[in-house]
């Protein structure tokens, strides 16, 4: 049985900002803290198998690396998604939902997205000073948000931002 | 029976086709540069040019340049590839034995491969030449190799290839797509999602990790399976093996429903390149370089890809920075070949696994000619593949080797190591020097994409010159352009992913270099259309 909540981290440790969503992961995994109920995965990117990797869940945070993030992070709540990205080698959070939806007939659980700002993907770069600052700010964030893995407490939280 | 009864026409298809060209189709050595007259346009004054940028798809970014002139003929057609060249600079100035972990970061869909090139090349820096690999070793990162083809090889068919094959290149576009798939063929869709899934469980089992695994070490491995992770694999291969047989009666169900538009679209006839076992047969972890023509004769074979210095040459062109390898023995204007797939499968004498053997006796008997040259035939020659794949590792899990734990040699330092093994789009070199302290102070890497670059330009050509010239331009006829591009699998080494990062740009720039119109297709698939002096 699948821990209830996921959090999946999306870039490649060697590419610049690209690396903000694992070290993300690997501070979350390292820190005092304990995550009971959560299991933490990473990939260079999601792909139609990961679709599976969703089943069973309660609840399922995406991060990323985003160049067009509002702020030093935002978050957004994932709706399933026929866009263009399952077109390449690489597909959006919102499209794997509908790729879930269409393997298994059921309604995804509820996805969201954290976007943290970035502006360097060079091969063999480290962390842009940009991207260091926006990965202390997200991790307390999502710190945050573990500590009340709760889809409609999460809900409140984005209505409150949007506010 | 399909086949044969659509031979006769496909062979007057051909005929068209060359006729149309202005070539005699018996004579193949012309028929290798039929579109070369596309490279370059004689004069750029008064023609328009489209870019597709990017190529969606592909790994990576790609971009294709159409000039045109006044009434819409093509008179120049050009794959960019924007190829990374950082390799050196990454991996210079580290220590060889980071190299088999640091490499994996090269690319985002085939790190198996990179990771496996580098260690066989870091054996050899550890004085263990292949042949002297522990057996359990070898068999190990056979294994490894087998689940990651699969896997890649899965994910191009059924999620990036399918939609074009099933749904038509002209569909909807809305619905081609693998949701399209999943929605209106959902046991095809499901296969592909499973499929690609064991081949990544495959990875896992034997690296002991989903990703960054650290299994192959300089003179082995580092891990043997244990009995429950075999047995775990055990599971599921027999049904991944009826699947991988059903995939292969698909597509050839699919190409010879159409045989010769299928056998004509895209096709080159090029000379073709990669690993073969000492026996002939098909091989995708160790062997030696074979080189075929394009009428099937040997031009080199069993060569020691140590000595790949002295066979393969790459050519610089002013218009892109991806290079153009070609044999050395025939120069760069005749050298040029394919690899991948499609080589593999036409360049061996057989293939080991009985089920696959059927299905490439099967495949070559499709043909008029002793090589298959249909670039769309690089569909039905990877599911071939991935039936031996799914074979091969039935077979080494029934193998005790895999689960012993003599997993490392080690012999005399040495300064030079190279590692060649045929990755999922085609052969792949890695070469590294290091100094005395270990650290590598030189590097060169021949991905197969730079291999497949001519050929790849070569079909955009073909396609340009048979369907695009002389009509308005529409998203269908410039997918058409992408259906050739997408068969090759182009791995454009991006691993790199951002967000809102890689939209699909269209633009008609004309003479003067002004843009006059301009569709951007966004990353969440929302068309935008705006003319850029509105």
């Amino acid at each position: 049985m699948p821990e209830p909540v996921l959090v999946f981290a999306c870039g490649n440790p060697s590419r610049g900002d690209d690396a903000l969503a694992p070290m993300l992961l690997e501070q979350l995994q390292n820190s005092r803290a304990h995550w009971p109920g959560c299991e933490f995965l990473m990939d260079f990117q999601l792909q139609i198998e990961h679709a599976l990797d969703l089943q069973q869940r309660d609840l399922v945070l995406f991060v990323d690396a985003a160049m067009d993030c509002r702020g030093p992070f935002e978050l957004s709540l994932l709706a399933p998604a026929r866009d263009n990205s399952y077109t390449t080698h690489a597909m959006s959070p919102a499209a794997l939902l509908q790729v879930y939806r269409s393997i298994t007939r059921e309604t995804p659980p509820p996805g969201f997205l954290l976007k943290i700002g970035a502006e360097k993907f060079a091969l063999g770069d480290t962390l842009s000073s940009h991207a260091e600052r926006n990965l202390l700010q997200a991790g307390q964030f999502v710190e945050s948000l573990l500590k009340e893995p709760d889809a409609g407490v999460w809900r409140q939280r984005l209505a409150l931002i949007d506010a | 029976m399909i086949c044969r009864l659509a031979k006769a026409e496909r062979r007057i298809q051909s005929a068209k086709a060359a006729t149309l060209a202005g070539i005699d189709s018996t004579n193949h050595s012309e028929i290798t540069l039929m579109y070369e007259q596309l490279e370059t346009a004689e004069s750029s004054d008064n023609l328009r040019r489209v870019a597709v940028d990017p190529v969606t798809r592909v790994e990576g970014h790609g971009k294709v340049t159409l000039l045109l002139d006044a009434d819409n003929h093509v008179r120049q057609a050009r794959l960019h590839i924007v190829e990374f060249r950082g390799f050196e600079r990454f991996i210079q100035g580290r220590p060889y034995w980071e190299l088999p972990v640091l490499v994996q970061r090269l690319c985002g869909i085939c790190p198996v491969s990179h990771h496996l090139a580098a260690a066989k090349a870091i054996d050899q820096l550890v004085g263990v030449d292949p042949e002297n690999l522990p057996p359990a070793a070898d068999k190990l990162r056979r294994l490894l190799h087998f689940g990651q083809v699969l896997q890649s090889h899965s994910l191009h068919f059924f999620n990036l290839a399918s939609p074009d094959l099933l749904f038509g290149f002209d569909s909807d576009v809305a619905k081609r797509n693998i949701i399209g798939i999943l929605q209106e063929y959902p046991d095809i869709g499901l296969q592909g999602v499973k499929m690609r899934k064991y081949g990544q469980e495959v990875i896992r089992m034997v690296s002991g990790k989903r990703i960054h695994g650290t299994c192959a070490i300089a003179g082995g491995m580092n891990k043997s399976l244990s009995r429950e992770e075999r047995d775990y694999l055990l599971e599921d291969i027999g049904q991944i093996l009826k699947w991988a047989e059903q995939a292969v009666a698909l597509i050839k169900k699919v190409h010879c429903s159409n045989l010769p538009y299928y056998d004509q679209f895209a096709t080159i006839r090029s000379h073709y390149l990669g690993l073969v076992k000492s026996s002939g047969a098909l091989e995708l972890y160790h062997g030696g370089i074979r080189a075929r023509d394009r009428q099937g004769g040997i031009i080199l074979d069993h060569q020691d890809y140590c000595r790949y210095n002295e066979i393969i040459h790459e050519q610089v062109k002013s218009w892109t920075y991806m290079k153009f390898p070609y044999l050395l023995s025939l120069g760069s204007e005749q050298g040029w070949y394919r690899v991948g797939p499609l080589a593999r499968v036409n360049i061996c004498d057989r293939i080991d696994t009985p089920k696959a053997e059927a299905a490439r006796q099967d495949f070559k008997a499709h043909g008029d000619e002793p090589m298959i040259h249909s670039t769309l035939a690089t569909h039905w020659a990877r599911l071939i593949e991935v039936l031996h794949c799914a074979e091969s590792i039935q077979g080494l899990l029934h193998d005790p080797d895999v689960l012993s734990q003599d997993l490392l040699l080690q012999g005399e330092k040495r300064c030079e190591g190279i590692g060649v093994i045929e990755a999922p789009r085609g052969t792949l070199f890695h070469h590294y020097q290091i100094d005395e302290n270990d650290i590598v102070t030189k590097a060169n890497l021949i991905v197969s994409t730079t291999s497949n670059n001519q050929a790849m330009n070569e079909s955009v050509r073909q396609v340009a010159a048979t369907y695009l010239d002389g009509r308005e331009l529409t998203e269908p006829l410039l997918n058409h352009l992408e259906v050739a591009i997408r068969a090759y699998d182009p791995c454009l080494s991006c691993a790199t992913h951002a967000l809102g990062k890689m939209p699909l740009q269209l633009e008609l720039v004309d003479a003067s270099g002004r843009v006059i119109d301009r569709l951007v297709r966004e990353s969440d698939g929302m068309l935008q259309r705006s003319l850029a002096d509105a």
